[in-house]
């Protein structure tokens, strides 16, 4: 049996309980920020709360906060080449523009919301 | 598969078993996360091409029935930790406890989303043949679970729409197709951990899982919290679009 | 087989893997990696033998600028079905599932692999795979090119593409579930003192292999089952009639299948690192820039896959992106060329046939790597895309390349996994068939494609009938440069000279362990005091230098005593 391995790290329920209620409360938030006018950034806040909601999951139901520095690359190397697949796709979508200079509807609303006051 | 700490051949040490499953595991969710993360990006791109076209699919659906399932998944991933911390503290009564409530939960989950597809398949919001994103508004007796109210803004937003969108029921249509491809895939990896969850807590009866040994009900957590994990981001992504309007 | 000439003919050890237990069940439940290793072994010759017959329908077809025998539709299924066997059922699988599996917990010292039943549950998953894509070939195949582009391959196509995807699909787990075996073993089971610059770079390789598998099949994954489902049921994502995007599905499906090229090659640099310092007797130059490399081409590999659709007409500015890396991913795969060849530089070389084999690679993975920069550059890809030039340029990778490595592998391990020698002389004859059979199918190929005749296309102007009927005659001569390695190693495997513990001799831990290995690889777990591919300290195996370290007085290489 020997001594608990580094990994088995017992974290105390009273953690899990203000975890819990913490993404209770985003929850409530993100449907609240729904409703607020917010234009491009509605987007961006409700993707905010969400991965401020993944990041608790992860880091504490998941232990990642208390596993070792291999897991953790481990982690980080999912999260990075999810954005690789999201954002090198994008780069191709949100710069078309054809030898006339008409933009692809992507890189047109792209263009708009980035011109769009807030 | 009655193990009770038992080493398996190829190891040397317990800690050596728990560190490569554990490694395992995470591996595996990254794997998932790719997956999903395919199906995102063509939401994504969907999504920005034909916005119109998705905030009228996302305004069709229910808000409420949304949030709730959202609640319960959360609550279900925080009845999955106590179920681990049960484990390793040898509470073993406890762990079967916090099974059950996890699965009940789930349950709960299948049969809101049961409700709700069966919501998109009676308002003709199925991709297909029969697809009509204006089917309630022109049929307001067809669809008696929507309120008036609702069906005078989803109206607003249907002409709206259409105005912007001179295809739009093509685009809704890729709406829908995001919804059940993304819910559905997610569902059936939750009937998945629904089924791991059972086996675990068969094995929670014969008192198997303890302080020494607990690396299934650990592994199953990490899977069950990714699952969760992958609501967190469906709620806004399918149900909060343009809500505000 | 060292340096004492005088030493008895090795004897076949008593009691070893294959003859532990007997009996199918033993062998279809089995979770040794070793038995695992070869039930894979037979099932990529099969897909092998049927990617095959589809090459041969191809080039017999192509022998007449109308086509010999085929009509448009049926030549279509052909080189689909070519493909998509090739690819998913012989190239991915092949050295990680046979070599990977029987020789990475023997080259780090452990038992098994971290997960044995998930091994077996891959080939298993393999199989089923397989017969879905049995199933349409049965059923007319597929015809819109392995790459299944859309809308042809998800509305239009009449051909049996939902079972193929499916077949597809479900592979796509073996090869995840192998990555992630690979990986945790890799990071997990060592033996004490085998550090992580101590291993072979086989191991690396693989190690790098797997980190592509483990990101990259997921994704062809969701896109595959995207496009059953817009077969099947009609949603409509990569469907311009519906407002879906044909080039999203191309995005979705190349960000796998250019690191699945990736997956494809670098196990077959681990052999040629294995076998360059075993026959050129001398440790491999630049062991730690060789293990960077294999990691630098695998994410680098990631970042390029917009280069299969400079013409679809993407953004310049994405595309002048993706080309600049992919002139960047061509340097660690430089490197490595360059440290191989640095290896043989005062080495005591010996031209057994593993080592025909690794020359072999070093000449046409040479070809093969400088063409794809042809292809990287826009202006030129413009002209080149989709022609000839395309498939001599994979041919000479893939076939020149890989295939090369898993023969050289299989070779210089055989003795090992069966306990007995092959027949060096008609080995050596097989190869050089085999080289030369190769260029004159492929290299012909180059010259068409700058000529400007097209792919998947069944016929050609009679201009090009030349160069067609060259490549044919190669093919066949290549295909016996295939036929006989298959059957005198299966010969050798059961009258073949005794091979003893290290005919070689070579220096990883896998040839300290009888041939063939007991079920548990090792009687006591081994501990690792030496560094990788030191042929001067190691007088376990023979090889010592009076006085220490020496510099170029070695054992006598293998055939010149």
């Amino acid at each position: 049996m020997s001594e608990q391995a580094h990994a088995e790290h017992v974290v105390p329920p009273g953690v899990y309980a203000g975890i819990i209620s913490t993404l209770v409360i985003l929850t409530l938030l993100t449907v609240y920020a729904a409703y607020v006018d917010l234009g491009r950034f509605n987007i961006v806040v409700a993707l905010g709360i969400a991965t401020m909601k993944a990041t608790l999951v992860v880091l504490f139901f998941m232990h990642a906060k208390y596993v070792p520095k291999r897991t953790k690359l481990v982690i980080m190397a999912g999260i990075f080449w999810l954005a690789l697949l999201l954002f090198m796709t994008l780069s191709d979508y949100v710069s078309r523009v054809d030898y006339r200079g008409v933009q692809y509807p992507m890189t047109r609303n792209f263009s708009a919301s980035m011109a769009q006051k807030s | 598969m009655h193990r009770t700490g038992a080493l398996f051949g190829q190891f040397k040490t317990l800690e050596q078993q728990k560190d490569t499953a554990t490694l395992g595991m995470w591996i595996f969710l990254v794997t998932e996360v790719m997956f999903f993360g395919g199906i995102m990006l063509a939401y994504t791109i969907n999504r920005h091409t034909y916005f119109h076209a998705f905030a009228m699919g996302s305004n069709t659906l229910s808000l409420p029935l949304g949030a709730t399932n959202t609640l319960v998944l959360l609550a279900s991933s925080f009845t999955m930790a106590m179920g681990v911390w049960s484990a390793q503290t040898s509470r073993k009564q406890l762990l079967s406890i916090f099974l059950m409530l996890t699965i009940i939960l789930g349950f709960v989950f299948f049969g809101i989303k049961y409700v709700e597809y069966a919501q998109k398949f009676h308002h003709h919001l199925v991709p297909g043949k029969n697809f009509d994103i204006g089917y309630c508004v022109h049929n307001p007796n067809m669809c008696p679970d929507v309120s008036a109210t609702e069906l005078q803004e989803e109206g607003e937003r249907l002409d709206a729409a259409e105005k912007a969108d001179p295809n739009l029921q093509a685009h809704a249509q890729l709406y829908f197709s995001a919804y059940f491809g993304m819910t559905g895939l997610h569902a059936l990896h939750m009937v998945i951990g629904a089924g791991l969850l059972f086996w675990l807590l068969k094995n929670s009866f014969s008192g198997q899982y303890n302080a020494e040994w607990n690396t299934p009900v650990d592994m199953v957590g990490l899977y069950w919290h990714f699952v969760d994990i992958v609501w967190i981001y469906l709620f806004p992504l399918l149900y909060l679009i343009d809500r505000h309007k | 087989m060292s340096m004492v000439s005088t030493a008895p003919a090795p004897k076949m050890p008593e009691k070893h893997y294959l003859n532990a237990t007997y009996g199918i069940r033993s062998w279809l439940l089995t979770t040794d990696h070793k038995r695992i290793a070869l039930l894979y072994l037979a099932s990529v010759t099969f897909f092998f033998f049927i990617g095959g017959f589809f090459a041969m329908m191809i080039r017999l077809h192509l022998l007449t600028p109308n086509g010999l025998m085929l009509t448009a539709d049926q030549y279509n299924r052909m080189f689909t079905m070519h493909g998509v066997t090739m690819i998913f059922f012989f190239l991915i699988p092949s050295i990680p599932a046979v070599l990977g599996n029987f020789f990475i917990p023997l080259m780090i010292g452990a038992k098994d692999l971290a997960f044995p039943r998930i091994n077996l549950l891959s080939w298993y998953i393999y199989i089923i795979g397989g017969m879905f894509t049995m199933w349409s070939m049965v059923n007319g195949g597929v015809d819109t090119g392995w790459t299944f582009y859309t809308p042809l391959s998800t509305v239009y196509s009449n051909s049996a593409v939902a079972p193929t995807v499916i077949g597809v699909f479900i592979t796509g787990f073996s090869s995840i579930l192998t990555g992630l075996n690979f990986l945790v073993t890799i990071h997990t089971m060592r033996a004490p003192g085998m550090t992580w610059f101590r291993l072979p770079l086989f191991v690396w390789a693989h190690y790098a292999t797997s980190i592509v598998m483990i990101l990259g099949t997921p994704v062809v994954a969701i896109t595959l089952a995207l496009a059953g489902m817009e077969r099947i049921f009609g949603l409509g994502f990569f469907n311009p009639a519906m407002g879906g995007d044909p080039i999203l599905f191309q995005h979705l499906f190349w960000f796998y299948s250019h690191p699945a090229v990736y997956i494809m090659i670098l196990p077959a640099m681990g052999v040629i690192s294995e076998l360059i310092p075993t026959f050129a007797r001398k440790k491999l130059f630049g062991y730690p820039f060789v293990a960077a490399a294999s990691l630098a081409i695998a994410v680098i590999g990631f970042l390029v896959w917009t280069h299969h659709m400079f013409v679809t007409g993407q953004s310049t500015y994405a595309a002048v992106a993706f080309s600049f890396l992919t002139f960047l991913v061509a340097v660690p795969s430089a490197v490595k060329v360059f440290n191989w060849t640095a290896t043989l530089f005062g080495g005591s070389i010996s031209f057994d046939t593993p080592m025909l084999y690794a020359f072999g690679f070093l000449g046409l993975f040479l070809v093969g790597g400088l063409t794809g920069l042809f292809l990287g550059c826009l202006g030129v890809d413009i002209n080149i895309h989709d022609t000839y030039f395309v498939v001599a340029h994979f041919h000479y990778i893939m076939v020149g390349g890989a295939v090369m490595g898993y023969l050289g592998g299989l070779h210089f391990w055989w003795p090992k996994m069966t306990g007995r020698m092959y027949p060096e002389w008609l080995a050596r004859i097989a190869a050089f068939t085999l080289f030369i059979g190769f260029n004159f199918t492929f290299f012909p190929q180059f010259i068409l494609g700058i000529m400007g005749m097209p792919r998947r296309y069944h016929v050609y102007p009679p201009e090009f009938q030349i160069y067609n009927v060259m490549s044919t005659a190669g093919a066949s001569i290549l295909a016996i440069g295939y036929l006989l390695p298959m059957i005198y190693l299966t010969w050798a495997a059961f009258y073949g000279e005794v091979a003893g513990e290290n005919p070689w001799p070579a220096t990883g831990l896998e040839w300290k362990t009888q041939s063939p290995p007991l079920t548990e690889n090792f009687e006591v777990t081994p501990v690792v005091t030496w560094e990788a591919y030191d042929f001067h300290n190691r007088p376990d195996l023979g090889l010592e230098v009076p006085g220490g370290h020496g510099p170029r007085i070695v054992a006598p290489a293998h055939g010149d005593d």
